[in-house]
């Protein structure tokens, strides 16, 4: 959507149901269980495009498993799973289609004599194919500490493009060149692409893991607390970053940071104990907010 | 700010025009078909090595059940071994391994806490750290090194200096002459038995002072808060705390002595029958094995050797069971 | 109350006093092995050991073919072992090591571990030598990666756990295959442990007699056919030092510092290399 302008969705949208094709991705009436243990209940979460979605709320309140469903990466884990409807750009991506759906059920018979799990575990969390490999693809994410991978600069920006595209020389540099240019990191680290990503420093680091999840164009990158591992000099280039990568991006951010979310989502949710309190646009969620939960937190009166 | 301005040059995004068709647009991940391939793999290796440790049992099942049904129990139960006469009895060398391997035990055991003790609790930490490293360098040293040391230096001073003065100040017919019985050269169950508590020593240490810094700082510093002196601290606290994995500790260094081969086949004279003296020659089921293998007269020797083998592993396995039980419920 | 404290005081500096002595004896006595192996095996170290083969009793000789036939067992048995290690690691730490079956093979791989290297050479010499009708090189090889493949696979099991959960999602976010995130990714940033993963298991089998009797034997005649019973230094160390003859024991103990020193320097190596690791 790189010809839309870079300007939030206004504000009136949202309240009066917006049509469906600003959504890029949307959370529907979700469940999280970790285990027994109920994490998420019922949520609810509109993604608008080229917008930055801000979660808010206290600790343990459940705003980070909310991310991890949006790209089921808590599906490595056996034993979390999720109930409910996630769709991007109009498909369900927390089911799988069936596709041999006699082979499937022979794959995860298998696999639950092996490992011993629950089956119906296994039926959600898909552990073959390439549905989900290509689901994260579309929606990549950045954690809250630096994770860049045990190699150079440039090849922890040229891995994952390498995992879709077969590219030349001189497109692989073309496009290391751009994502780091976006990411902000080209002038820094233009000498000495062929270090390595572990030489940098922290700020540096997480940027450098940013500049990877855009390089393959996701629709919507995730980050959850990107900045809590941060100094605050780090933290102002970060956010920059983002601000400018929604041109062309759609941003979820995670953050315990009640000033950060206000200086750089469009959007924001408060959530406490597992539950979506308040959803609206970052002006009115902390101006003039609908509920008393919400009121005392962004007032610091808790949390 | 600039840094964002010039961020757009030269990139040509793909076209994102309408939602549905995105995902189509997108290649399929490549290698994403190696993935059960590759996780089948690592299943295999995994099941590989529970294979080999079943294959080993089946194995020396097979192969010593010829002699184990021929000699019934008293395989167990007798001292004679004689490939002349093809007559096998185990008795002399289970005897054999299990005296030397606890009184080696019994002699590095107070040595080996002493040492982690002393390394975790007293030393100097500029001296520790070196000390600790030389220990455990050592605990690498091949069996055979041990052995040869044992053959050629130990046992020749151990025989002038420790074994003739015993044996000559013995009164003739006290109990200190039967047990100091046996040929002053030195290769004998003790000595035996003390090359390998050297040989298990800083295996034991290495561990202990592992386990010993486990211990967390603050329960060091509660008990001498009350005012316990070191060594109250060490016994009333350290050691309860460590209690479990001690015992896996103890078992380990006695699981290595049970199947040392070759630091005992060296030095314990190779004599067959229940050893009736500490100086007297004797046989373990390892150095038995070691020796007569190759050599063996005939079927039933062979297989008498393999069902000695059946017999150490059943010793070694209940006891290195045990060990690591005890060592995992230990919670670090 | 002053006699309770002087008694306690008392204990206490016995107790401190006897954790030294035990400590000095054990060193002392650790030293005087070391020493007295310089001592006995300085002496046989010449350029003929290194160039010469294992001579009949009596003559000079050397101990190339042990040294041949030690290397090439060794780095086959390496080879087996970090493969099926590497493998076997990798499933304990990615993918079946929280299962009950997981549990099993770890339980069974570190009896292995210490399990009696003798039982590996009746197990070996049932397994290849008996249906083959001799003794070869492979059946000793095939003994050795026996004993290092416990090693390798503890040592990857332990070092993958080490990495953190962030840097394997970190991967599987850019929609990686899991096999492609292990490989490139989790096995390239634990590489130094997995190096001293294998070093450790040649360190341990470099030294390894007892399995080597009944599967590769001995050789008294330099062969690299490994087909054919092979020797090797530990082998060939058990015969002489056990002989009546003045030269072979004289090359048994050249043997057996070698294997001393071989063993150390990998362990020291092992050692900088954790060092190293743990700086950067």
């Amino acid at each position: 959507m790189i010809d839309l302008a870079d300007t939030a969705t206004p504000a009136a949208a949202i309240m009066n149901e917006p049509p469906y094709d600003e959504l890029v991705l949307e959370a529907r009436n979700v469940d999280f269980f970790y285990g027994k243990n109920q994490a998420l209940f019922g949520v609810d979460l509109p993604v608008r495009r080229n917008a930055i979605t801000a979660l808010i709320g206290p600790s343990g309140c459940g705003k980070s498993t909310l991310l991890r469903v949006l790209n089921r990466i808590y599906a490595l884990y056996p034993g979390q799973r999720a109930v409910g409807r996630v769709v991007l750009d109009g498909e369900d991506v927390l089911h799988e289609q069936r596709r041999l759906p006699w082979l499937r059920k022979r794959v995860s018979m298998v696999m639950e004599t092996q490992t011993g799990a629950d089956p119906i575990e296994e039926e959600q969390v898909l552990r073959v194919g390439t549905d989900l490999a290509r689901l994260r693809a579309r929606v990549g994410m950045v954690f809250q500490k630096p994770t860049p991978f045990p190699m150079s600069i440039y090849d922890n920006i040229a891995f994952g493009v390498r995992i879709y595209h077969r590219k030349s020389k001189a497109e692989m540099d073309e496009i290391v060149e751009t994502a780091l240019r976006r990411a902000a990191l080209w002038d820094e680290v233009k000498d000495k692409l062929h270090s390595p990503g572990l030489g940098l420093s922290g700020g540096q680091q997480q940027r450098l893991c940013v500049a990877r999840g855009i390089a393959v164009e996701p629709e919507v990158l995730l980050l959850d607390e990107p900045a809590s591992a941060l100094d605050p000099i780090s933290t102002a280039k970060l956010e920059e970053t983002l601000v400018e990568l929604k041109k062309d991006f759609t941003v979820v951010i995670v953050t315990h940071n009640l000033q950060q979310a206000a200086r750089i989502a469009d959007y924001t949710g408060f959530m406490f104990l597992g539950r979506m309190i308040e959803f609206g646009p970052t002006n009115d969620l902390f101006l003039q907010p609908k509920s008393d939960k919400t009121r005392d937190y962004v007032t610091g009166r808790f949390g | 700010m600039n840094a964002f301005n010039s961020g757009d040059e030269g990139f040509t995004p793909s076209p994102r025009s309408s939602a549905g068709d995105t995902a189509s647009l997108r290649p399929p991940v490549r290698g994403a078909w190696f993935d059960p391939i590759f996780e089948y793999l690592c299943l295999s290796a995994a099941t590989l090595l529970l294979a080999s440790l079943g294959g080993l049992v089946i194995s020396l099942a097979i192969g010593g059940w010829p002699a184990l049904s021929h000699f019934g129990w008293s395989f167990f139960t007798s001292t004679t071994w004689n490939p002349v006469t093809d007559v096998y009895g185990a008795a002399g060398a289970i005897a054999g391994t299990l005296i030397t391997s606890f009184v080696a035990l019994a002699l590095a055991l107070p040595v080996a806490i002493g040492i982690a003790v002393y390394l975790v609790e007293f030393c100097p930490r500029a001296i520790a750290r070196p000390i600790a490293i030389a220990v455990e360098l050592l605990a690498g040293i091949p069996s055979i090194v041990y052995g040869m040391w044992g053959l050629f230096i130990f046992a020749p001073l151990f025989a002038e200096y420790v074994q003739m003065p015993l044996m000559m100040n013995a009164a003739p017919g006290s109990l200190a002459e039967k047990l100091f019985a046996g040929i002053p050269n030195g290769a004998n169950i003790l000595s035996a038995s003390i090359i390998l508590s050297i040989m298990i020593l800083p295996y034991m240490a290495a561990v202990l002072r592992e386990l010993l810094m486990t211990v967390p700082p603050q329960v060091r510093e509660a008990a001498y808060g009350l005012g316990c002196t070191p060594f109250e601290v060490v016994t009333s606290v350290i050691v309860p705390y460590i209690k479990r994995g001690m015992i896996g500790v103890v078992m380990l260094g006695l699981g290595r002595a049970l199947g040392e081969t070759m630091a005992v086949t060296f030095v314990i004279g190779n004599a067959h029958g229940f050893p009736d003296s500490i100086f007297a020659s004797g046989a373990t089921l390892a150095s038995t094995i070691a020796n007569e293998f190759t050599e063996a007269t005939g079927d039933l020797h062979t297989s008498a050797l393999i069902a000695l083998g059946l017999v150490l592993f059943i010793i070694t396995f209940t006891v290195l069971a045990l060990a690591r039980l005890l060592l995992s419920s230990q919670k670090y | 109350m002053l006699g309770r404290d002087f008694l306690r005081n008392l204990v206490n500096r016995l107790f401190i006093t006897a954790c030294l002595l035990a400590t000095v004896a054990a060193i002392t006595a650790l030293v005087f092995i070391l020493w007295s192996l310089v001592v006995q095996g300085i002496g046989g170290i010449d350029l003929d050991v290194f160039t010469k083969d294992t001579p009949p009793p009596g003559s000079e000789g050397g101990l190339l073919n042990a040294m041949v036939g030690s290397l090439m067992m060794c780095a086959m048995a390496m080879a087996i072992a970090i493969i099926v290690g590497i493998l076997a690691g990798t499933w304990l730490a990615e993918y079946g090591g929280h299962t009950r079956y997981g549990a099993v093979v770890r339980f069974l791989n570190d009896v292995l571990l210490s399990a009696p290297s003798i039982l590996v050479g009746l197990f070996v010499y049932e397994l290849l030598v008996r249906p083959f009708e001799g003794f070869s090189g492979y059946a000793g090889a095939v003994a050795l990666a026996f004993l290092a493949t416990p090693i390798v696979t503890r040592t990857t099991e332990d070092i993958l756990n080490l990495q953190s959960h962030a840097l394997r999602e970190a991967g599987i976010a850019l929609g990686t295959p899991k096999w492609l995130v292990t490989r490139k990714i989790i096995w390239r940033a634990a590489g130094a442990g997995l190096l001293t993963g294998g070093l450790l298991g040649f360190a341990r089998i470099s030294g390894e007699t007892a399995p080597l009797l009944f599967t590769a034997l001995n050789n008294q005649f330099f062969s690299a056919d490994m087909t054919k019973p092979m020797a090797s230094l530990p082998a060939v160390i058990f015969q002489f030092a056990l002989s009546a003859y003045d030269d072979w024991r004289r090359l048994a103990w050249a043997g057996a510092l070698i294997i001393a020193v071989v063993v150390l320097s990998i362990n020291i190596i092992v050692r900088f290399i954790a060092r190293e690791k743990k700086h950067a």
